[in-house]
């Protein structure tokens, strides 16, 4: 499995695509949702995207609704993994069409307990 | 210094006479990373000094919380999220044939730790009951410490985090600074009582379903059939229990069906006991009559 890991700082996305990686994923990175779009044009499949919110150029949220406005990416998981942890923007990112939502910071259990929900259970065990 | 072979068989035979729970050679590492929180608290050096003082000079007070930090069990939302579609695609649909729409269920979530269990299940209880239908969870742990958190409802944002759907969050717990809290609505569905697994079960019974889970595992093979004859006595004749993934009934107590569901099994009683019939005894182990942990229990 592939996932698109969607974030403007660096070290974020490497520790991201790291878990993500441990648990059996390959991963592609983006530094922005506009670069994520890019990544998706081209071609490339994914079946899951974490997603940070704030990011420059265009931020999570924007990202979101666009690949849900596109049926082509029906099939693909959204997760955001942001620093925003109020209740109402939640709710924003979920009416947006993301399934998940995980608040920083978090720990690699956090990461793989959300994928279990979602469906996409690891391939890989860590421990 | 490295916790002696005097100060491990001192904390096992305390844990094993206090909650019957084995602790084997060879988890010397479990009991140093449960009690150096506690050692750091009193300013001990390391974990062997804190044992050896609590052996030497220790109170009640302290022999108890000894025990509550090696027994207490990690959890989390939804945790293994079978056990909870199981309740979605399975009990709730087979209890409601068999009692009406308008059915009352009475739940057991044993061994409840810090809440997330019994809380999972009425979120989705919640979801999956017919509107007429209603529900009432006791949910009990031998530790009075995590019970005051669970009742409480309170967590932290890695707590949250872990196992909880996002749309689950938003629509049953409020932002109550730093921490989320369990609504209030949710909250009164559950009833939380102390009680020892090797006491008499809980009065409030029968229960429709129990979810035991990630506690058998803990104890020898005697304790285990004791406790699921006990159960089969306060549970109704056709009740369902759900049980740990790495656990089962099976060469333990055969009166219990296995019914597979979706990626785990439930179990059922094939010879219930009626709750007038005295089912055998747990096998009590020495216990100091005045202990907090035992006599506590609200039945």
């Amino acid at each position: 499995m592939r996932a698109l890991v969607i974030d403007d700082s660096r070290t974020m996305r490497r520790i991201v695509a790291g878990t993500l990686h441990d648990l059996g994923f390959e991963t592609v990175q983006a530094e922005d949702g506009r670069a994520a779009l890019d990544v998706l044009e081209s071609g490339i499949d994914v079946e899951l995207c974490c997603i940070d919110w704030n990011m420059p150029v265009m931020d999570g949220l924007e990202f979101v609704g666009r690949v849900r406005a596109n049926p082509a990416w029906r099939h693909i998981t959204l997760m955001m993994i942001t620093t925003e942890s109020e209740q109402g923007q939640i709710v924003r990112a979920l009416a947006a069409g993301a399934h998940e939502y995980l608040i920083k910071p978090f720990t690699a259990d956090a990461v793989r307990g959300k994928l279990d929900l979602l469906g996409l259970v690891p391939v890989k065990e860590t421990a | 210094m490295a916790l002696s072979a005097d100060s491990f068989a001192f904390v096992a035979d305390l844990v094993r006479r206090r909650s019957a729970i084995q602790l084997a050679v060879g988890k010397e590492y479990l009991v140093e990373s449960r009690l150096l929180a506690l050692a750091r608290e009193l300013g001990m050096p390391d974990v062997d000094s804190y044992v050896n003082a609590v052996r030497v000079g220790g109170k009640e007070s302290d022999h108890v919380r000894v025990v509550e930090a090696l027994t207490t069990n990690e959890t989390s939302w939804f945790r293994d999220s079978a056990p909870f579609s199981a309740l979605q695609s399975y009990i709730v649909p087979e209890l409601i044939a068999a009692r009406g729409l308008t059915a009352r269920l009475n739940v057991w979530s044993a061994a409840c730790s810090t809440g997330q269990e019994p809380y999972s299940i009425a979120m989705t209880l919640a979801d999956c009951l017919p509107s007429g239908a209603s529900a009432e969870i006791l949910a009990t742990d031998l530790s009075e410490q995590v019970l005051t958190r669970a009742r409480e409802g309170r967590y932290s944002q890695l707590e949250v985090n872990r196992g909880l759907p996002a749309s689950m969050l938003v629509r049953h717990l409020s932002r109550r600074g730093a921490e989320w809290q369990v609504s209030q609505e949710l909250r009164r569905l559950v009833t939380f009582r102390q009680h020892n697994l090797l006491d008499p079960p809980p009065a409030a019974g029968p229960f429709d379903v129990v979810y035991l889970r990630n506690v058998l595992i803990y104890f020898d093979i005697e304790t285990k059939r004791a406790i699921l004859e006990r159960l089969r006595r306060v549970m109704k004749p056709d009740g369902i229990l759900v049980l740990g993934a790495a656990e089962t009934t099976i060469g333990v107590d055969d009166a219990w069906a296995r019914v597979p569901v979706g990626a785990g099994s439930v179990y059922r009683p094939t010879r219930p006991l009626p709750a007038n019939v005295r089912a055998a005894t747990v096998p009590q182990p020495r216990i100091a009559p005045h202990s907090p942990v035992l006599s506590r229990g609200a039945h």
